[in-house]
C-alpha cells in the first residue's frame, strides 16, 4: 500500500490541494461579492419587497435560473471566450476560476434571497416607520438579521464549489479532483484515489465546521 | 395651544386593497380628531380595519383617498425624504415587538437614532435615560432572545421614544402579553403620556386596555367608526351592538342562570303574598357624581321598597367610579314607578329586565 507515494507524488498532492483552495476560495469570494447584492436585489424587487417590481424581478430571476440550470461542465466550455477575455487564457487554474465564479454567483444569490425572506416583514415595517431609507433597511436590518443564514449559505456554496472544481481538470485547472481522475482512475493507482478522497473529506469537513462555528457566533435567536 | 388644534387629524380616510377576490375596502371614510396629550383608543374585532387604520397614520399604508394630518402637516402630500423625516416624529410599538434579533437591547433602542445619523456619544446620552425610564438599564447588553415578552415590549417602547416623537402609535402592543405584563406596559404608556406629554393612539381588541389607559375611545367596525366618545360615557351608555358586546367581555351584562332562578323564586313568593305588591328586576347603571349618592338606601327609606342586590360591578375608569347593578325591587306599584322616575331624574340609567320567557 502507498508504494506510489514518491516525493514527487507528495509534491503533486500539495500543488493540487493548493489549486483547489485557490479555485474554491477565489470563486467563492467573488461569487459572494456578486451573489449577495444579486440576492438582495431579488428580495427587494420581489412581491412585498420595498422596491417591488414584478417585471425586473422575473427577468433577473429567469437569468439566474438559466445560469443555474446550465450543467457546470457545459458552462465551463461555453464561456471560454469570456474566460479568455478576463484571464488572458482559456486553460489553467486561473481560467477555471471564471466559470466557477459564474456558477457560484447565482447559487449564492438564491441562498441569500431565501435567507432574506426569513427576516420578519415586521422588522422592515418597523424600520420604515422609523424613517429608514431603502439603503438603511438593507444594511441595518435585512443583512444583519439574515447574516447567520447567509453565512450558512456561503458554507454550502464553498462545499459545492469543491465538487464543481473537480471538473476544472477539463480545462487544465488542476486541483484534487483532477489529480484523482488522472492518477487514481486513468493510471489506475487506487491508493492515490483513496488519498484524494480522504484529503477531500477533511477539506470539506474543515470548511463546514468553520461555517457552523461562524453561524453559531453570529446567531442570537 | 389653540383649542381647535389636533395632533392627529384624519379626514375622509379610505383604503382599498386589491385582494385575490377583488378589491377589499378596509377603511371607508374615517374622520378622527385627536388633541395633543390625549390617549385615544381604537377598538374593534379582528378584521374591522383597526390595524389598517393605525398604519395609515405614518403612511405605512397609503390611504386610497383622504388626508392624514399629524402635528399640522399633511403627510399625504409629502415627498419621500420629507415623509421619512416626518415619521421620526411618530413612534410606533408593535404587537410582536419587531426587535432585531441581531442587536442588543441598547442597540435596538438606538436604531432610530442611528438611522437619523446621530453620533455614538449623543446616542448614548439619549438612550441610557430611556432604558432607565422603561426599567431595562440592567439588561442593556442582552439580546432579545434572552429577555421576556414584557421586557421586549419595553425595549419597543424605548425605541419608539428614542427620536423624541410627538405621537406614539401602539398597534396591539399588549395583545401578546399576559394580563399582569399587559397592566405594567399600559401603566408605562400612561406614564410616558403624562411625563412627556405624548399623544398616544392605541388600537386593541381588548376593552380592558381601553378601560385602563384611554381618555377617549372610537369603536371601529367594517372599516367605519361607529361610535366614539369619552371612555366613561361609552362604557356606561354604549349606543351600538358591537360596543355593547365588546364591553360585555369585561362587564358581563347577561345575568347568571342562578340569579335568574332566584328572581323567579322571589316573584313567585311575592305573588303568593298578594296585597298589591309588585316586583321588578332592574339594572341600574350610574357613573360620576351619581356614584356617590345613597341611591339604594333612599329607595328603601323613602319609597318603602324591599331590595335584593343580586349581581353587579362597581369599577373605576379614569378616576371616575361607575357601577352596574342588578337589583330585585319589590313594593307597592305606585311607589315602584315613582322610585324608577326618581332614579332616572338623578341620571341613573334604569333598565327593566324581563325575566320570564
Amino acid at each position: 500500500m502507498f508504494e506510489n507515494f514518491s516525493e514527487m507524488m507528495l509534491e503533486l498532492f500539495a500543488t493540487s490541494l493548493w489549486e483547489t483552495v485557490v479555485m474554491v476560495g477565489i470563486s467563492g469570494l467573488v461569487g459572494a461579492l456578486l451573489g449577495v447584492p444579486l440576492g438582495v436585489f431579488l428580495r427587494l424587487t420581489d412581491r412585498g419587497g420595498v422596491l417591488e417590481n414584478g417585471l425586473v424581478n422575473k427577468t433577473v430571476g429567469w437569468i439566474v435560473n438559466a445560469v443555474r440550470s446550465t450543467l457546470f461542465i457545459i458552462l465551463l466550455v461555453a464561456i471560454i471566450p469570456f474566460t479568455r477575455l478576463i484571464t488572458g487564457s482559456s486553460i489553467g487554474t486561473a481560467a477555471a476560476v471564471v466559470p466557477l465564479t459564474l456558477a457560484a454567483a447565482p447559487f449564492v444569490a438564491r441562498l441569500v434571497e431565501a435567507s432574506l425572506r426569513e427576516v420578519d416583514a415586521g422588522l422592515v415595517e418597523a424600520a420604515q416607520a422609523m424613517g429608514a431609507t431603502t439603503w438603511q433597511i438593507v444594511w441595518k436590518v435585512l443583512l444583519p438579521e439574515a447574516l447567520p443564514g447567509i453565512v450558512a449559505g456561503l458554507t454550502i456554496t464553498f462545499v459545492s464549489l469543491t465538487g464543481y472544481s473537480a471538473m476544472a481538470g477539463a480545462i487544465g485547472g488542476g486541483g484534487l479532483g483532477d489529480l484523482g481522475i488522472r492518477y487514481g482512475y486513468q493510471r489506475f493507482l487506487p491508493d492515490v484515489m483513496l488519498a484524494v478522497v480522504v484529503v477531500l473529506i477533511f477539506f470539506v469537513q474543515a470548511v463546514q465546521s468553520l461555517g457552523d462555528w461562524a453561524v453559531r457566533r453570529l446567531s442570537h435567536r | 395651544m389653540r383649542a381647535d388644534f389636533f395632533m392627529i387629524e384624519l379626514r375622509g380616510i379610505s383604503l382599498t386593497y386589491q385582494g385575490a377576490h377583488g378589491p377589499f375596502e378596509a377603511l371607508r371614510g374615517i374622520d378622527l380628531h385627536i388633541p395633543p396629550g390625549e390617549v385615544f383608543g381604537i377598538i374593534g374585532r379582528s378584521g374591522a380595519g383597526k390595524s389598517s387604520l393605525v398604519r395609515t397614520i405614518n403612511l405605512l399604508n397609503r390611504p386610497t383617498s383622504g388626508q392624514v394630518i399629524v402635528d399640522g402637516r399633511d403627510l399625504t402630500g409629502l415627498g419621500d425624504a420629507e415623509l421619512r423625516a416626518a415619521r421620526r416624529d411618530i413612534g410606533m410599538v408593535f404587537q410582536h415587538f419587531n426587535l432585531l434579533s441581531s442587536r442588543t437591547v441598547f442597540d435596538n433602542a438606538a436604531l432610530p437614532l442611528e438611522l437619523a445619523g446621530m453620533d455614538r456619544a449623543a446616542i448614548r446620552a439619549r438612550v441610557d435615560p430611556l432604558l432607565e425610564l422603561v426599567g431595562l438599564s440592567a439588561l442593556r447588553d442582552r439580546y432579545p432572545a434572552q429577555i421576556s415578552g414584557g421586557q421586549k415590549q419595553r425595549v419597543g417602547i424605548a425605541r419608539a421614544l428614542a427620536s423624541r416623537p410627538k405621537v406614539l402609535l401602539s398597534d396591539e402592543a399588549t395583545s401578546a402579553l399576559d394580563p399582569e405584563t399587559t397592566r405594567s406596559i399600559l401603566d408605562l404608556l400612561r406614564q410616558v403620556n403624562r411625563e412627556l406629554g405624548l399623544t398616544v393612539l392605541l388600537i386593541t381588541h381588548q376593552m380592558q386596555v381601553i378601560k385602563q389607559v384611554a381618555d377617549r375611545v372610537a369603536v371601529i367596525e367594517a372599516g367605519r367608526i361607529v361610535e366614539q366618545g369619552r371612555v366613561l360615557d361609552v362604557f356606561t351608555r354604549p349606543q351600538q351592538a358591537i360596543t355593547r358586546s365588546l364591553i360585555d367581555e369585561i362587564l358581563p351584562q347577561a345575568l347568571p342562570a342562578s340569579v335568574l332562578d332566584h328572581v323567579r323564586h322571589l316573584s313567585g313568593a311575592l305573588q303568593g303574598q298578594g296585597k298589591g305588591r309588585v316586583g321588578q328586576l332592574l339594572r341600574l347603571s350610574y357613573s360620576g357624581a351619581g356614584a356617590y349618592q345613597p341611591i339604594l338606601s333612599r329607595l328603601i327609606r323613602e319609597h318603602g321598597l324591599d331590595l335584593s342586590l343580586l349581581h353587579g360591578q362597581v369599577d373605576e375608569i379614569q378616576d371616575q367610579t361607575f357601577g352596574a347593578l342588578a337589583v330585585y325591587v319589590s313594593g307597592e306599584a305606585a311607589q315602584l314607578a315613582a322610585a324608577i322616575a326618581r332614579l332616572r331624574a338623578e341620571d341613573v340609567l334604569v333598565e327593566e329586565v324581563v325575566t320570564e320567557g
